[in-house]
C-alpha cells in the first residue's frame, strides 16, 4: 500500500472556531477537526479519492481521519489537521525547556485506511483514556 | 425586543466591543456585527451545556448538589501534594484572582493556555523587549501590515476589517477597494488558467505560490499587508504579498531580513528557497513604510525554534526602528489570555507557570509548566477551569492528566469535563455574569451580561470562592 511521508501542521479553521462555539459534541465541531486537509497530488499519490479515511501515524500516535483536498494547495508533503482531539493523538509533547510542545512541522506517515472507520468524538476518547 | 448593544463578543483576544444582541424572553434571537465563531457562540452556548454538578461514583459521571460537588472538589485539591490549576484564558479576571489565591492556598502550580500558545513569546519578551501599541493606533496609522505565521481570517476573523488591512483609519485609508480589484483578478488568472488546461486537453502546472516579482501595489503610497506563512492561508488570498515559507524555516528567513536591514550582506541566492533579490526588495518595503506592525502567530510559536523564532522576530523589528517605525505584537487566541498573563504578574510577578509548591511564586516555564508536569508525571490532582486540556494537550500529556483526580469547572461539556471525577458547570461570562478582559493589545474592557443564567449555575468566580473557602475550612480542621 502506498504510503507517504509528510510534514503534519496543526492550526485553526474557521469552521474548527465555530464549530467549538457550537459545542464539542456537536456534529459540527467533531466533521471539522477530524479531517485531514492535503494536497490534491498528494492524495492522487495515495492513490485515494477525496474524502476517503486516512491513517495518519507519527511518533507518538496514530489516527483515522478523512483526507479531504486542501484549497490552499500546492503544499505538497505539508498535511494539514485542524486543533482537536484528532490531531492531538499526533502531538509531539516534548517541550523542549519552554513549556510548549511542538505542534507544528511534525513528521508523519500517511497512508490509506478505507476499511477503518473514523472515530466519533466519545469512541476516540474511550479508546485513548479508557473511560 | 430589547437590544444591546456595545456586547464585547468573548471568543478571540480581537475582543470586539461592537456587538448587537436582540434578547427575547431572555434568549438571544439575534447577533449583529459579530463574526461566524462570535454569533455561533452568542446563539448556540446553550445547546450542549450540562447545569447540574456531577461528581464520577463507581465510573460513571453522576448528577449531585453543588454543596457536595465543591465539597469533593475542596477534598481533592486539599489533599493533593502537587496540584496543577489550568486554563483560565476563558473566564473573567475578577475569577482568575480566586485561582491564584487558591493556588497558594494549596501549594500548587497555577498556568494558563498561554503555555500552549505565545508561552515562547513571552519568554522572548522577558529577554528582549517588545516595541508595541494599541489596536486604535494602528487602524490609524499603520501602512504596512505584516502577518506572520498567523491566519486572522480564520482565527481573528474581524482582525483585518477592524484594526488593521480594511479599517479606515484617520490618517490611513482602508486597502478594500484594492483587495477588490486583486481578488478579480485573481479570479481571471484561475478561469485562463483553467481554460488552457481544457483547450489543451491536459494539465499545466499551477503557477508558484510566492510571485518572485513583487506587485505594483507594494510601491504605491498606501496601506499595504504581507503574509508571510507556510502555506497559502486565506489571510494570504487577501493580502498585497505573499511569502512562503518553508516548514520550520522562520528562524533563518528573519534573521536573513535582519541582516538585509542591517546592510550586511547574504553570500546565498536564496533563503529558505527564496531569491535573495525578493528579500531585499520586502526589506527597502519596510524600510520605507511610515509604521509598520508585525502581527505574528503561532505558527513561529509552535514551529523548531519556538522562542529563538520570537527572538529574531523582535530584533528584527528593533533594527528595523534604527531606519524607521516598526511594531510588533502577537495575535492572542483567547478572549482574556492576555488578561490572565496580566493578574498573573500582578499577583505573583510571573505571567504564567507559577509554582506554589515551596510557599512562594516560583516561574521556570520547562520545569513549572504544565506540559512538562504532566509529562514527568509530577502532579497528583488537577483542577480544570474554563479550558480543554484533554482535547488539546498532546496525547501523552493528557492521559497523565486523567489518571490523577480531576476537577474541571466550565460551562460547556467538553472532552475535558467528560473525563473528569467532579464537574462543576458555571455560567458563560460574557453572556451570563459580568467581568473584565483584557484585549490582545492590553486594553481592558468590561464583559457584559446580556442574559440570566440558569439558577443552578454561579459565575466561576463564585465556585471558585466557595472551593477555596472549603479549603480552608478543611486545612484549618486538619491543623
Amino acid at each position: 500500500m502506498p504510503k507517504l511521508k509528510v510534514s503534519l501542521l496543526t492550526g485553526r479553521t474557521i469552521n474548527q472556531g465555530k464549530g467549538k462555539e457550537q459545542g464539542k459534541l456537536s456534529e459540527e465541531y467533531q466533521n471539522s477537526v477530524s479531517i485531514c486537509q492535503m494536497d490534491p497530488e498528494d492524495i492522487k499519490l495515495l492513490k485515494v479519492r477525496e474524502n476517503a479515511n486516512v491513517k495518519v501515524t507519527t511518533d507518538f500516535g496514530s489516527v483515522i481521519v478523512k483526507a479531504v483536498k486542501s484549497k490552499r494547495a500546492p503544499h505538497s508533503g505539508v498535511v494539514f489537521i485542524p486543533y482537536g482531539p484528532w490531531a492531538s493523538v499526533l502531538a509531539n509533547p516534548k517541550t523542549h525547556g519552554t513549556g510548549m510542545p511542538s505542534l507544528k512541522g511534525e513528521i508523519a506517515e500517511i497512508e490509506p485506511a478505507i476499511t477503518e472507520k473514523v472515530l466519533s468524538l466519545q469512541e476516540l476518547l474511550r479508546t485513548c483514556f479508557r473511560r | 425586543m430589547p437590544v444591546v448593544s456595545n456586547v464585547t463578543c468573548p471568543v478571540c483576544g480581537s475582543f470586539c466591543d461592537d456587538i448587537e444582541i436582540t434578547v427575547k424572553n431572555d434568549v438571544i434571537v439575534k447577533v449583529k456585527n459579530a463574526c461566524a465563531m462570535g454569533e455561533a457562540k452568542f446563539l448556540n452556548y446553550a445547546s450542549h451545556r450540562q447545569t447540574k454538578p456531577l461528581i464520577r461514583k463507581n465510573g460513571e459521571l453522576v448528577e449531585v448538589s453543588l454543596k457536595e460537588a465543591v465539597q469533593k472538589a475542596a477534598e481533592i485539591l486539599a489533599s493533593a501534594k502537587y496540584p496543577i490549576l489550568y486554563g483560565w484564558s476563558n473566564t473573567s479576571c475578577e475569577a482568575i484572582r480566586v485561582g491564584l489565591e487558591l493556588a497558594e492556598e494549596v501549594g500548587g502550580v497555577i498556568d494558563n493556555t498561554s503555555t500552549v500558545c505565545h508561552g515562547p513569546s513571552i519568554l522572548s519578551i522577558q529577554d528582549i523587549g517588545i516595541s508595541s501599541c494599541t489596536l486604535g493606533q494602528l487602524r490609524h496609522r499603520a501602512d504596512l501590515i505584516f502577518y506572520w505565521g498567523s491566519n486572522p481570517w480564520s482565527a481573528h476573523p474581524r482582525h483585518i476589517d477592524r484594526y488593521t488591512t480594511f479599517a479606515e483609519g484617520r490618517f490611513q485609508k482602508s486597502a478594500w477597494r484594492g483587495y477588490l480589484s486583486r481578488l478579480t483578478g485573481i479570479l481571471s488568472k484561475k478561469r485562463l488558467h483553467r481554460a488552457v488546461n481544457l483547450g489543451l486537453g491536459r494539465q499545466t502546472p499551477s503557477p508558484p505560490e510566492t510571485e518572485l516579482r513583487l506587485p505594483s501595489t507594494l510601491l504605491q503610497n498606501k496601506r499595504k499587508m504581507i503574509v508571510v506563512d507556510v502555506r497559502k492561508t486565506r489571510s494570504a488570498e487577501i493580502a498585497d504579498y505573499f511569502l512562503q515559507v518553508k516548514p520550520n524555516k522562520d528562524y533563518e528567513l528573519l534573521q536573513a531580513l535582519r541582516m538585509l536591514v542591517r546592510d550586511e550582506e547574504l553570500d546565498v541566492d536564496k533563503v529558505t528557497g527564496i531569491p535573495v533579490e525578493t528579500l531585499e526588495e520586502i526589506v527597502e518595503i519596510m524600510i520605507g513604510c511610515e509604521l509598520g506592525i508585525l502581527f505574528f502567530g503561532l505558527g513561529l510559536t509552535m514551529s523548531q525554534g519556538k522562542h529563538r523564532n520570537i527572538d529574531a522576530a523582535l530584533s528584527l523589528v528593533r533594527d528595523l526602528n534604527r531606519r524607521t517605525k516598526f511594531l510588533i505584537m502577537p495575535m492572542r487566541g483567547h478572549f482574556n489570555v492576555t488578561g490572565v498573563n496580566v493578574v498573573f504578574t500582578w499577583q505573583t510577578g510571573y505571567p504564567y507557570a507559577v509554582d506554589f509548591s515551596h510557599g512562594y511564586p516560583r516561574y521556570n516555564p520547562g520545569e513549572t509548566s504544565v506540559v512538562d508536569i504532566l509529562c514527568r508525571g509530577e502532579s497528583d490532582a488537577a483542577l480544570v477551569v474554563a479550558s480543554d486540556p484533554v482535547a488539546h494537550f498532546p496525547n501523552v500529556a493528557a492521559q497523565k492528566l486523567v489518571e490523577k483526580p480531576l476537577v474541571v469547572i466550565d460551562p460547556q461539556v467538553t472532552p475535558t469535563s467528560i473525563m473528569a471525577d467532579v464537574v462543576i458547570p458555571s455560567a458563560f461570562v460574557g453572556i451570563e455574569v459580568e467581568g473584565t478582559a483584557y484585549r490582545m493589545d492590553h486594553v481592558p474592557l468590561p464583559l457584559k451580561k446580556v442574559v440570566e443564567p440558569p439558577t443552578t449555575c454561579l459565575s466561576d468566580k463564585e465556585v471558585l470562592q466557595k472551593i477555596l473557602g472549603e479549603v480552608r475550612r478543611l486545612r484549618r480542621n486538619h491543623n
